[in-house]
C-alpha cells in the first residue's frame, strides 16, 4: 500500500467558543478528558483509602467501634463495630478501587491523556470522539463498582484477585449481587481501557511532530506508548475471564467451580497472566514522567536515555513469562517454579538500570528541589526498597515462609505507594500548572511532601516485621492467636501512623482545590523544562499548538554547553555550539 | 495487495505506521481481540484436556453439517467484502455497493443460522450448563450414543460452557460486523464513499476477516476435533 500517514489535522479553535456541554461535560479535548479522569480518579483514592482506616483499625483496635463508624448501616458495623463480612469487603475493595479505579486511571488515563498530545506535538489523540467515550464508559463502571456496598449481600468479598470457587459460587462468601457487579464492572472498565490504548498507540505513532523521531521522545511518552501496548493486550484477558466468572455466576457455567468438573487455578492462571503485565502498567508511566522531572529537577540530561528506552521495554517483555510467581503456592510444579522464579528475578537488571540511572542523572547536578524534585526522589528510594523486597518474594523458598504474610502487603505498598503514588504526587504537582493555568503553593506542597514521605515509611515499614512474625495478610482479628498478641504494639503504631499519613493527605487536597481557584498565575514555562507541552500558554488552547512545531532536540538538553540557558526547548532552533559529547544526539 | 490511490496529501508528521490512523488503529485494536479469543480457546484448551470426558465426540451432539455450510457462507462473505473493497479502488462504486450488501446480507444470515442452531441445541436440552435431566440429550447420553466419558449428562457442563461462551462472544462480534456493515452499506448507497476515500471499507473490511479466521478456528476445535 502507498497510503500516506494522515493525521486528522483540525486547526485550532481560537475564537469559536463550544457550549459548555461540549466543552467540559462531552469534551473531545484530550486535555479536558486528562482532568475529568483525574478528578474521578482523585475521588476513588480519597475512597480507597478512607476504607483503608477502616482496616487499620480493625488490626489495631478489633472488636472495638470506630469513632464515626456508628453512621455505617447494622449490615456493615453495627454500633460501629465492623463485621467480619464488611471486613473481607473492605480488604476487597481497597484493593479494586487502588488498583483499577485510582493508579491505574491517574497514570494512563490521566496522564496518557494529557501527555501524549502536548508532548509529541500533536494537536488532539487520532481519535478525539473514541478518547471521549472511554472516559464515559468508565463512569458507569465506577458507579457499578460503588453500587455493590449498597446490595444485599454486601458488596465482593473474594478480594481483589477475586480467587475461584469463593468467588464463583455466591454460597461459599454470602456475596450475591456485589460479586456480579463487581465483574460487570471490570469488564466495562476493561473496554475503556482498550479503547483509551488504542488511541494512545495510533497517537504516538502517526501524530507525531515533524523531528520528533522516536529517539526525541520524552521517557514519559516512551513509558506510556509501552504501556499502552501492556494494557491493550492484558486488559483482554482479565475481561475474558470476568466474563467468564460472571457466566459462572449468573447462567450456570462451570469455568472454575470444580462440583460441575471447573478448574479453580485457571482462574488464578488467567487473573495473573493479566495481573503481572498491569503491575507494569503500574510502574512504568510513573517510571518514565519521573526521568523528565529528575533531569529538570537535576538541570542535566537524563544518564543513559537508550538505555532507559530499552529497560522499559524489556520489563515489559518480562513481564509477560512472569505470572506464577503470585502462584507459588498454589500447586505448582517445582521446575515450573523455579522457571518463575529465574525470569522474575531478571527483572531487577533493567530495574536496576533505571535506579542507577535516575542516579547518575542527579550526580553532580545542580539540584533544584521543588516540589515534584521530592516526590520524584522518594519515588526512587522507595522503589528501591519496594524492589528489593521483591527479590525475596521471587525466591521459591523465602516465599514459602512470607506469602500471604503483611511482607507482602508491605512490599506492594513500597511499590504502589511509594513507588507509584509518589510519581503521581510529582506529575501532578508538575503538570498541575499547565492543567488549570496556577500554581500550586510550594509551601504547602512541600509540607505534604514531607508528612507524606516519613508517616509512609512509618506505617509501612514496620509491616515487614509482622509479615516475617507471620501475621496473616486478610485476618480480620489478629488477637484471635496467641503467636500474634505480641505484634499488637506495633499494629497500633501502624494505624496510628497511618491515620496520620490520610490526615496529611487533606493538605494536598486543600492544596489542589485552593490553587485552582487562588493559585498564582502559571506562566507558560514555569519549571523551565525543554518539552513542547511549555511552549504552549497554560492551560493550552483547544488543538493545542498555533502552528505545527518543529522539533530540533532530544528532551532532556539542560545545561547544555553554548547555551545561555541552563535549558533548551525541544522546539527552539538554537544550535548547540559545541561538537556533543559520546551518546547526545544533536541535528541541526 | 492492490496499489491504492494515495487518499490524502502527505503531511508534516514524522514518519509514522505509513497507514492512515483509522487502518493503525484498527490493527492495533484486533490485537486487542485476539487475546480476549485468546483467553476463551485457552481456558477451553485447557479443560478439554483436564475433563476428556465432558465432551461429546464430533459430531454426536453438534450439527457438522449445517455448521460448515455457514461456515462456508461466512468465508463467501469474506469474498464479498474484498470485492468491495477492490471495486471502490478501481472506482467501479456500483459494483462497490452490491458486493457491500450481499456481505451485509450474508453476515446476518451467519447469525440467523447461529440462532438457529442455538434454539435448537436448547430445545434438546443442551444448556451452558449442561446436559438438562431428563431431555432428549440426556437420554443419549446415558444410553452412551453422546460418546460421553461416564453416561453422566451432568459431566457435560464444561462442554456446555465453552461451547456457549466462545461461539457466543464470535457471533456478538459477527452482529457487532454486520450493523457496521449495514450502516457502511447506507453510507455507500448516498454516495460517500469514493474511489479515493473509502477508508470505512478498509476498516471494517479488516475488522470481517479477523472475525471470519476466529471462526475458522473455533469451527476446527470446538465442531470438528
Amino acid at each position: 500500500m502507498t497510503t500516506v500517514a494522515h493525521p486528522s489535522e483540525h486547526t485550532t479553535h481560537a475564537g469559536h467558543e463550544l457550549p459548555f456541554i461540549r466543552k467540559y461535560i462531552f469534551s473531545t479535548d484530550h486535555k479536558i478528558i486528562g482532568i475529568q479522569f483525574l478528578l474521578m480518579s482523585l475521588v476513588f483514592l480519597f475512597i480507597g483509602g478512607l476504607l483503608a482506616m477502616l482496616i487499620r483499625w480493625q488490626q489495631a483496635y478489633p472488636g472495638s467501634a470506630i469513632p464515626g463508624a456508628a453512621v455505617l448501616p447494622e449490615t456493615m458495623a453495627p454500633g460501629g463495630i465492623l463485621l467480619p463480612e464488611f471486613y473481607n469487603s473492605l480488604v476487597t475493595m481497597h484493593g479494586t478501587f487502588m488498583v483499577f479505579f485510582a493508579i491505574m486511571p491517574l497514570l494512563v488515563g490521566v496522564f496518557g491523556n494529557f501527555l501524549i498530545p502536548l508532548k509529541i506535538g500533536a494537536p488532539d489523540m487520532a481519535f478525539p470522539r473514541l478518547n471521549m467515550w472511554s472516559f464515559w464508559i468508565a463512569v458507569p463502571a465506577g458507579i457499578l463498582m460503588l453500587a455493590g456496598f449498597f446490595v444485599e449481600g454486601g458488596h465482593a468479598a473474594a478480594g481483589w484477585t477475586a480467587y475461584a470457587p469463593l468467588s464463583a459460587n455466591p454460597e461459599f462468601s454470602g456475596v450475591y449481587a456485589g460479586q456480579k457487579l463487581w465483574l460487570l464492572s471490570i469488564a466495562i472498565l476493561g473496554l475503556s481501557s482498550i479503547l483509551g490504548a488504542t488511541n494512545y498507540i495510533t497517537t504516538v505513532v502517526n501524530l507525531r511532530a515533524p523531528g520528533m523521531t522516536w529517539f526525541r521522545l520524552p521517557l514519559s511518552i516512551w513509558a506510556l506508548f509501552i504501556t499502552a501496548i501492556l494494557v491493550l493486550l492484558a486488559i483482554p484477558i482479565l475481561s475474558g475471564a470476568a466474563i467468564m466468572l460472571f457466566f459462572d455466576q449468573t447462567i450456570g457455567t462451570h469455568f472454575f467451580a470444580p462440583a460441575g468438573g471447573g478448574q479453580p487455578l485457571l482462574w488464578q492462571h488467567l487473573f495473573w497472566y493479566f495481573g503481572h503485565p498491569e503491575v507494569y502498567i503500574l510502574i512504568l508511566p510513573a517510571m518514565g514522567m519521573v526521568s523528565d522531572i529528575i533531569a529538570n529537577g537535576s538541570r542535566k540530561p537524563v544518564f543513559g536515555y537508550h538505555s532507559m528506552v530499552y529497560a522499559i521495554i524489556a520489563i515489559a517483555f518480562l513481564g509477560w513469562v512472569v505470572w506464577g510467581h503470585h502462584m507459588f503456592q498454589s500447586g505448582m510444579n517445582p521446575t515450573l517454579g523455579l522457571g518463575f522464579m529465574i525470569s522474575t528475578l531478571l527483572i531487577a537488571v533493567p530495574s536496576a538500570i533505571k535506579t542507577f540511572n535516575w542516579m547518575g542523572t542527579m550526580w553532580q547536578g545542580n539540584i533544584r528541589f521543588h516540589v515534584p524534585m521530592l516526590h520524584a526522589i522518594s519515588f526512587v528510594a522507595m522503589f528501591v526498597i519496594g524492589g528489593l523486597s521483591g527479590v525475596f518474594m521471587a525466591s521459591t523458598p523465602v516465599d514459602i515462609y512470607i506469602h500471604d504474610t503483611y511482607f507482602i502487603v508491605a512490599h506492594i505498598h513500597y511499590v504502589l505507594f511509594g513507588g507509584s503514588l509518589f510519581a503521581l504526587f510529582a506529575a501532578i504537582t508538575f503538570w498541575y500548572p499547565k492543567m488549570f493555568g496556577r500554581m500550586m503553593n510550594p509551601f504547602w506542597g512541600k509540607v505534604h511532601w514531607l508528612l507524606t514521605f516519613v508517616f509512609f515509611n512509618l506505617t509501612f515499614f514496620p509491616m515487614h516485621s509482622l509479615g516475617v512474625y507471620g501475621h496473616m495478610r486478610r485476618i480480620y482479628d489478629p488477637t484471635q492467636y496467641e503467636f500474634l498478641q505480641p505484634l499488637m504494639g506495633l499494629n497500633k503504631f501502624i494505624t496510628v501512623s497511618a491515620l496520620l499519613l490520610f490526615a496529611s493527605q487533606l493538605i494536598f487536597i486543600l492544596n489542589f482545590i485552593g490553587s485552582w481557584f487562588r493559585g498564582a498565575k502559571a506562566p507558560d514555562n514555569p519549571w523551565e523544562d525543554n518539552g513542547l507541552e511549555w511552549t504552549v500558554p497554560s492551560p493550552p488552547p483547544h488543538g493545542n499548538f498555533a502552528r505545527v512545531p518543529t522539533v530540533h532536540h532530544g528532551p532532556y538538553e539542560f545545561s547544555a554547553p553554548g547555551v545561555a540557558e541552563d535549558y533548551l526547548p525541544q522546539s527552539s532552533a538554537t544550535r548547540i555550539a559545541v561538537p556533543p559529547a559520546e551518546g547526545r544526539r544533536v541535528e541541526p | 495487495m492492490t496499489h491504492a490511490p494515495v487518499m490524502r496529501p502527505p503531511a508534516q508528521r514524522e514518519l509514522g505506521a505509513g497507514v492512515y490512523n483509522e487502518k493503525l488503529g484498527i490493527w492495533v485494536f484486533l490485537g486487542s481481540e485476539v487475546m480476549f479469543f485468546t483467553a476463551l480457546i485457552g481456558a477451553y484448551i485447557i479443560l478439554r484436556f483436564a475433563t476428556p470426558g465432558a465432551f461429546a465426540e464430533p459430531g454426536k451432539l453438534l450439527n457438522v453439517p449445517v455448521t460448515a455450510v455457514n461456515t462456508f457462507l461466512l468465508i463467501c462473505s469474506s469474498v464479498t467484502m474484498v470485492k468491495a473493497f477492490a471495486a471502490a479502488n478501481m472506482g467501479n462504486l456500483k459494483q462497490m455497493k452490491l458486493f457491500l450488501l450481499a456481505t451485509t446480507v450474508i453476515g446476518a444470515a451467519f447469525v440467523g443460522v447461529q440462532v438457529y442452531e442455538y434454539t435448537h441445541l436448547i430445545h434438546a436440552g443442551f444448556l451452558p450448563s449442561g446436559i438438562r435431566e431428563g431431555s432428549e440429550l440426556a437420554e443419549l447420553a446415558l444410553a452412551g450414543e453422546l460418546g460421553l466419558g461416564r453416561p453422566d449428562p451432568a459431566i457435560a457442563g464444561i462442554y456446555g460452557s465453552t461451547f456457549y461462551t466462545m461461539t457466543g462472544f464470535h457471533g456478538f462480534h459477527v452482529t457487532c460486523g454486520v450493523v457496521c456493515l449495514a450502516y457502511a452499506t447506507t453510507k455507500a448507497f448516498r454516495g460517500k464513499y469514493t474511489q479515493t476515500d473509502h477508508r470505512g471499507i478498509e476498516v471494517i473490511g479488516l475488522y470481517w476477516h479477523f472475525v471470519d479466521l476466529v471462526w475458522i478456528i473455533l469451527f476446527t476445535i470446538v465442531y470438528l476435533i
